[in-house]
């Protein structure tokens, strides 16, 4: 379907007005008209705000919340600064600033973070309650790692997940029509690829995304967890076993040797180089093709996460805000995520990120923005298989110290060098029992 | 009024010629009472001295001893982000040594100083005698040779990173082409060559610090006593040994132990090529500290695993300041 044609079928406007009606809000008056509506207090003069941010892989993304963060401080009377700094960086500031109790009012968290930085974070239930009630309920991950105890420590407002982007050319050559829908039939469709010079790539080195990207999905997919419900370590399974020895044998027949020493851009760059067909990204290795290399654009889709024995699984660290308890504009900041978050405001921020993330709740997925490009389809839909660091256990410091010690990417990359499946899970058993103990 | 005042003042403590300044400037002069009264405070000798130290003790105090203590605290504490902690005694040390990462960033630091300074040793000393001589293009060789050690080491890291890659390494490349490979080497994907290739980036980049320093040494050396060996019959190699060696030792000590130190510290060179990784097999100290103290939250813990050091650097700068006392005694 061409891209005009979706535009005229659900504008922006119409949908805006749609979604405006649905829940009564006078979406007539624009961006002021609503803010009135909602009888935004103004507060007093000299009030400041601010804000910490990472520095999207999407620049719209940026601008648009620049904008829309200045149009609060318009609407408010309130002096609004917006930090951005890199996603690296986000860590080291958050701890200093609860520890020294001064810093930004706002601060991004990703992961599991609002588990790891709970007692510094203030309440926001109130906003997360009303993004509900107009919205609908928050995917399940979502509020799992939301909710810490029994309130909402960070309001949730977009999800990013990493698919497979894969060459469909190279992939029908081998009589592979779509995507592979399951482990198996992608070690098949693999082994013919690698064959003929087109290996699949996957990163299995030190790095935050990508090959946590493959640990938690597959082992999930296979039936594998690190810890069950209650916290009891149960990686030493037969169903992990069977996910480290699949992932060996793909490691032989399908996938690029250079894995084991990749981190989060190698595969994006070979991509773009043609030295692989397929790998579990963002949408950015698409974007950046659109932009830079049309050919491989044209050729490029995405694929949907494969089905193992126990399902189809994405681990997905969303973004979320959370409102810092030192701060001592604390009511200023709610009201700026109650603002942001609220249709008018958010719709023109999510499109700006043209499908690099999704909406929090479901409520997004029926935007006419993913009719634009097709095929991003499967990272719309994949946030329904979303799943947490950890999961089935609680979200907790202690699945954060597991996956900073990179314990499951490293029982793969222990297999993949030699260590025997039984041992390489053994291994893993050990170093999570001492980090659950 | 006020000139009528400060007149007495004046004829009694300054010089006629000064009691003539007509009285607006006059008005200062209670400011210019006080060296009056500091001034034989100040020239006793103790009260002086502590004047003289007192920003810089205020500045350790501030910058290095309160970090530090309070890095003691830590690690004998269950800090958290956001958590106050409780004293827990050496539990965090007794956890750190039945973790096997920590284990193998144990190692690896140890091997990763000890190797990276010895061959920085060598090389620069051999570096230091070639730019001794007097050849074209001196100067701009000496400055040159210092352009690894300027620039920032993130900087000129990344470009090893690139060299390095798994896909694109122009080593790969030259080698392939040379035909001495078939297939791609991959340089940070198995642990021990990780660790080679991280040990190779920090001799590139600290060699010339030796370099230059034992230069500066090699120039103190008196030409005369190499002239007076050579007619006694001594060859180059026995020249180096006997005469230039136990000459610039005290220079190369200093040089070693600063070296030992800053490298056993070393963080961002091995945080930006491989995190750790690949499984976990390069992690040094600082690398594994900075992952579990920031990225798992675990201050206390961190703190611990960094304070592993302590003993081994208090021994290295004990050592240093005996010598250098020694030598200059």
């Amino acid at each position: 379907m061409s891209e005009q044609m979706c535009e005229e079928r659900v504008s922006r406007r119409a949908f805006l007005t749609a979604a405006g009606a649905a829940t009564g809000m006078a979406v007539a008056g624009g961006i002021p008209g609503i803010v009135a509506a909602q009888k935004a207090p103004s507060f007093p003069k000299g009030t400041k705000l601010h804000i910490l941010e990472w520095t999207s892989f999407v620049k719209a993304s940026d601008v648009e919340f620049k904008r829309l963060a200045t149009e609060f401080g318009k609407l408010t009377g309130v002096d609004v600064t917006v930090e951005f700094i890199n996603m690296n960086d986000l860590v080291p500031k958050i701890a200093s600033a609860i520890e020294t109790k001064a810093g930004p009012d706002i601060i991004m968290m990703i992961s599991n973070w609002p588990h790891l930085y709970a007692d510094g974070l203030a309440d926001v239930d109130d906003v997360a309650e009303e993004i509900t009630k107009r919205d609908g309920s928050f995917y399940d991950f979502v509020r799992n790692v939301g909710i810490v105890g029994k309130s909402w420590k960070a309001v949730p407002y977009a999800m990013g997940t990493s698919t497979w982007a894969y060459r469909e050319d190279w992939f029908k050559e081998v009589g592979a029509a779509k995507f592979p829908d399951t482990w198996d039939e992608l070690r098949t469709v693999g082994a013919k690829l690698k064959k003929k010079g087109h290996p699949l790539g996957q990163a299995f080195g030190h790095s935050l995304g990508d090959p946590n990207q493959w640990a938690y999905p597959v082992t999930w997919g296979f039936g594998g967890m690190e810890v069950d419900p209650s916290g009891k370590v149960v990686i030493n399974s037969k169903e992990t076993i069977e996910a480290l020895k699949y992932t060996v044998a793909l490691w032989k027949e399908a996938l690029d040797e250079g894995g084991l020493a990749w981190d989060d851009t190698n595969n994006n760059r070979a991509y773009l180089a043609g030295t692989i067909s397929a790998t579990i990204n963002g949408a950015s290795i698409y974007f950046v093709a659109k932009r830079q290399f049309p050919d491989i654009a044209k050729v490029t889709n995405h694929g949907h996460m494969p089905k193992g024995p126990a399902g189809r699984f994405y681990s997905i660290g969303g973004q979320y805000q959370s409102i810092m308890k030192y701060s001592k504009n604390q009511q200023v900041a709610k009201e700026f995520l109650r603002w942001f978050m609220d249709r008018p405001q958010y719709d023109p921020w999510f499109v700006a990120n043209d499908g690099y993330v999704n909406g929090p709740t479901p409520y997004w997925e029926k935007h006419a923005m993913w009719e634009r490009d097709l095929k991003l389809v499967p990272f719309k839909e994949s946030v329904r298989y979303g799943r947490w660091p950890g999961y089935p256990g609680p979200p907790s410091r202690k699945a954060s110290e597991a996956l900073v010690k990179y314990v499951l990417v490293d029982m793969y990359a222990q297999a993949i060098k030699g260590m025997k499946p039984e041992d390489a899970a053994k291994w893993a058993e050990t170093e999570l029992k001492k980090i659950y103990a | 009024m006020a000139d009528q005042r400060i007149d007495p003042i004046l004829a009694q403590s300054v010089s006629p010629a000064v009691s003539a300044i007509p009285a607006p400037v006059a008005v200062a002069v209670p400011e210019a009472r006080r060296p009056w009264r500091l001034g034989p405070l100040l020239e006793r000798e103790h009260v002086l001295a502590g004047v003289l130290l007192a920003p810089a003790l205020v500045i350790l105090t501030i910058f290095i001893a309160y970090p530090f203590v309070l890095g003691i605290w830590l690690s004998v504490s269950d800090k958290v982000v956001g958590r106050p902690g409780s004293f827990v005694g050496l539990q965090n040390f007794r956890v750190n040594l039945d973790d096997t990462i920590f284990l193998r960033a144990f190692q690896n630091t140890f091997v990763y100083t000890f190797i990276a300074t010895f061959l920085k040793l060598a090389l620069g000393m051999a570096a230091a005698l070639l730019l001794n001589h007097q050849f074209r293009f001196k100067r701009i060789m000496r400055a040159s040779m210092l352009l690894p050690w300027i620039v920032p080491t993130v900087l000129s890291t990344l470009a090893w990173q690139w060299m390095f890659d798994a896909t694109f390494s122009v080593f790969n490349w030259m080698l392939m082409n040379a035909g001495l490979i078939s297939t791609r080497i991959l340089w940070l994907g198995d642990g021990v060559l990780a660790m080679g290739c991280l040990i190779l980036v920090n001799v590139w980049r600290g060699m010339p610090f030796f370099a230059i320093t034992l230069l500066a040494g090699l120039q103190t050396v008196n030409p005369d006593l190499h002239e007076a060996a050579e007619l006694d019959g001594a060859n180059a190699w026995q020249r180096f040994w006997r005469v230039t060696l136990p000459l610039i030792k005290p220079i190369l000590l200093v040089v070693v132990l600063f070296s030992m130190v800053a490298t056993f510290a070393d963080f961002q060179l091995i945080y930006v090529l491989t995190r750790g990784g690949p499984y976990s097999s390069t992690h040094v100290f600082g690398t594994y500290a900075y992952e579990i103290a920031m990225r798992a939250a675990k201050l206390g813990q961190g703190a611990s695993i960094s304070l592993f050091l302590f003993p081994f650097l208090l021994g290295v700068i004990v050592f240093q300041l005996w010598y250098i006392r020694r030598a200059s005694d």
